[in-house]
């Protein structure tokens, strides 16, 4: 099963790599990870996902409290948790297609970041899912490039104490 | 006060109150070695290798229950220094290493001894730093010693470049660190121990299964309070061999790979373990799936990681063992209440089972065998006062399990987890520079001292005399041995020969004490004159080859499937 962590780091030198190596030395392999900075300049935040057992994931989160540089994990769970991702689409476009690519994007909320002869660029920002469907539909039109930040999160406004993960 | 890096350094070790680090000076250390010339109360101990240093500093750490340290150079002598690091790490050794890094300005331009020895060491340290500015220099020491020796102990490294040590600062020890990542448990939460005792109280057939952890802990006396209290059987690990007298009446052996039967069968045949510093390791428990099925399982670490790793555990308690295990015997004590605990008849039985299966070899023949070796320095060594055994890797560590008994917290020092050879000689020179009145004894292999014995120059020349016996069986033992049991007795590259290197002359020429030891007449006489020399010595016991170690649990074998001896002719003879 996926399960999307949220990671609070100190922002110094070689904290992101520590705590990557060591979903690298216990074997387990991150989906996705997504690391920016917070509402403190000495603290980022790493939203990663990884696919794992309930029982990994215990052991995950206590083996990543152990790095010094580690100052909180929560797991984000499905409903608690807003997630939002962006993604840049490079899609073929000659002009006669144009009009209905561009009509696509509206439904989704998609921009037009770029446009070129034959190409279009588009940025979209939404739930990881909305991004997946549409990826999905314009990819008969040729993909020719295509980046995502991969996910980040934060728990619900709506959810007033965050449920902190019990520790055995 | 106005200093350099290398001038903070010092300082912070003075105030950490080392007394002596391990290292071997090079380039990029040079400014820290310069601060040494100019005048320290830290002794420096000159090893003759990066690895003997690093190994040095973890006998001393774990003969004093302090923090080693160990000091090298950029590039090659900060890799010498992984084996010890990797050690360190498996056996939860608290250990700071200082080592030199180029200039700032050189930094991943692949400069002459640059490597990258935070990046190499990141899976094996609890934190390592680089060093930027000097000004970070004197908190990032004192938080290198806290996280050292704070929750579960380990190695950390900090890697200065030249320039740092060069650069002046107004040096001040900060009295408190600044790590808020860094949060160890301070004690047990009282309904887990609450609930232990509950269990405690009512089983019928407890063992405590008792890892290296009490001895970091300082917990010895605890533990033993608590199995007098509730007269719990007690069996250590080979990381916590001394953590329980072992001539006690509760103690009843170490368990694992080649444990006594009685041992194993205490741990797979009880229906309460209580793990107390321990973690399952594969030599310990056999096939996993397994070991002792069925058995309630109470799980004491300081490492929260540690609990529901490898076994669930039924009632897990995550704090500092001290404490823990002080709650617990009282706690134990008001559920008994006076009345004696119901555990005389499990107690009987593992009796039973102990005289039933003794620990034994093969004595025909006029060979030297090892097991002799070790029973003999056993005897001449029961009447000492403070005697500290150190081993390397292999047969002969595993004898020096069965056949040594340990009464004391901190009397036997060997390389349990990351199973390193050539730990024992050099690990007995920090033990002796921790400890300079016991009698310190390094047990080695003829495999193992070859790869550390440059060190005898230490030991000589630092004067921190150590005896060595070498169980010389020319072979890479434990290789053979595997080779024999399970490749179809194809021996592939393990044969050394006892006679190359001529192990006396060499001792010899390093200015140590040689004697070697062909017969068992000869055994006594040698290790008396070793032992009463005051003197590094070694004595080479050129014991008879293709001996095997048992009991074994095969590997990948449950533990209650152990080969109790092997009675095929000619293996044990």
């Amino acid at each position: 099963m996926i399960h999307t962590l949220s990671v609070l780091i100190e922002n110094k030198p070689g904290a992101l790599a520590r705590v990557s190596q060591m979903f690298a030395r216990r074997g387990y392999n991150i989906e996705s990870l997504a690391v920016g900075p917070t509402e403190r300049p000495d603290v980022s935040r790493i939203t990663l996902r990884v696919d794992c057992a309930q029982g990994s994931l215990e052991q995950i989160e206590k083996q990543m409290h152990k790095l010094v540089n580690v100052l909180r994990v929560r797991e984000l769970t499905r409903g608690e948790a807003v997630e939002r991702e962006l993604a840049l689409i490079s899609v073929n476009a000659p002009p006669e297609r144009r009009g209905e690519l561009i009509a696509l994007a509206e439904v989704f909320n998609a921009r037009v970041a770029d446009l070129g002869p034959d190409a279009l660029v588009f940025e979209i920002v939404g739930r990881p899912e909305e991004l997946d469907s549409f990826e999905e539909l314009v990819r008969p039109h040729g993909v020719k490039e295509l980046a995502r930040t991969g996910r980040i999160g934060l728990s619900r406004a709506s959810v007033a104490t965050p449920q902190r993960r019990q520790r055995v | 006060m106005v200093t350099t890096g290398a001038g903070a350094i010092l300082r912070s070790l003075e105030a950490e109150g080392v007394e002596v680090a391990f290292g071997l000076p090079g380039g990029a250390i040079l400014p820290t070695y310069d601060a040494w010339a100019l005048g320290t109360t830290v002794r420096h101990v000159l090893a003759r290798h990066e690895q003997g240093a690093g190994h040095m500093a973890e006998g001393y750490a774990r003969a004093s229950g302090r923090v080693g340290v160990a000091v090298a150079t950029s590039g090659p002598g900060a890799t010498n220094l992984v084996t010890p690091i990797a050690d360190a790490w498996m056996d939860s050794t608290p250990l700071v290493c200082i080592t030199g890094q180029v200039r700032s300005s050189l930094i991943g331009t692949d400069a002459f001894q640059e490597c990258d020895i935070t990046g190499v060491t990141m899976p094996i340290v609890k934190h390592s730093w680089l060093v930027q500015d000097v000004e970070e220099l004197p908190s990032v020491m004192k938080a290198a010693f806290h996280l050292a020796r704070t929750g579960r102990c380990g190695p950390v490294l900090v890697d200065v470049p030249r320039d740092v040590q060069e650069a002046a600062l107004e040096f001040r020890y900060p009295d408190e660190v600044d790590l808020p990542g860094w949060r160890p448990p301070e004690r047990g939460h009282p309904r887990q121990i609450a609930a232990a005792a509950d269990r405690i109280a009512v089983a019928e057939r407890p063992v405590l299964y008792v890892g290296g952890g009490t001895l970091n802990a300082e917990a010895c006396g605890e533990l033993r309070a608590l199995a007098e209290g509730g007269r719990l059987p007690v069996v250590t690990t080979l990381m916590a061999k001394g953590a329980f007298p072992e001539t006690h009446e509760l103690h009843f052996g170490w368990p694992g790979m080649h444990g006594p039967k009685w041992s194993n069968w205490a741990m797979n045949k009880c229906d309460l373990l209580v793990a107390v510093g321990a973690r399952f390791d594969d030599r310990v428990t056999g096939k996993l799936a397994g070991f002792a099925p069925g058995v309630e399982v109470i799980h004491l670490d300081v490492d929260a990681a540690e609990i529901g790793k490898l076994r669930r555990a039924d009632v897990p308690v995550v704090g500092p063992l001290k404490p823990v295990l002080r709650e617990l015997g009282a706690a134990l004590a008001a559920r008994l209440d006076g009345r004696p605990p119901r555990t005389e008849p499990w107690l009987r039985q593992l009796e039973e089972w102990r005289e039933q299966f003794p620990l034994r070899y093969g004595e025909s023949g006029d060979t030297l065998k090892p097991q002799r070796v070790l029973e003999t320095l056993q005897e001449l060594t029961a009447s000492r006062n403070d005697v500290i055994w150190t081993t390397g890797v292999g047969q002969h560590q595993m004898w020096a399990m069965q056949y040594l008994l340990c009464d004391r917290p901190r009397s036997f020092i060997t390389s349990g987890g990351l199973g390193t050879m050539g730990y024992g000689l050099p690990a007995a020179v920090g033990a002796k520079a921790a400890r300079p009145d016991a009698t310190v004894v390094c047990v080695d292999g003829d495999g193992c001292f070859q790869m550390t014995c440059q060190e005898l120059a230490t030991a000589v020349l630092e004067n921190l005399p150590i005896v060595t016996v070498i169980v010389n069986n020319g072979y890479l033992g434990m290789v053979q041995q595997w080779q024999n049991m399970f490749f179809g007795e194809r021996l592939s590259q393990v044969h050394l020969t006892n006679a190359v290197p001529n192990y006396a002359a060499l001792a010899e020429a390093y200015g140590a004490l040689g004697l070697t030891v062909n017969t068992e007449d000869e055994l006594e006489p040698a290790l008396e004159e070793a032992l009463a020399s005051g003197r590094t010595a070694v004595v080479d016991a050129r014991v008879c080859d293709r001996q095997e170690v048992f009991p074994m649990i095969p590997a990948g074998a449950a533990a209650l499937d152990l080969v109790e001896y092997e009675e095929k002719a000619g293996l044990v003879s």
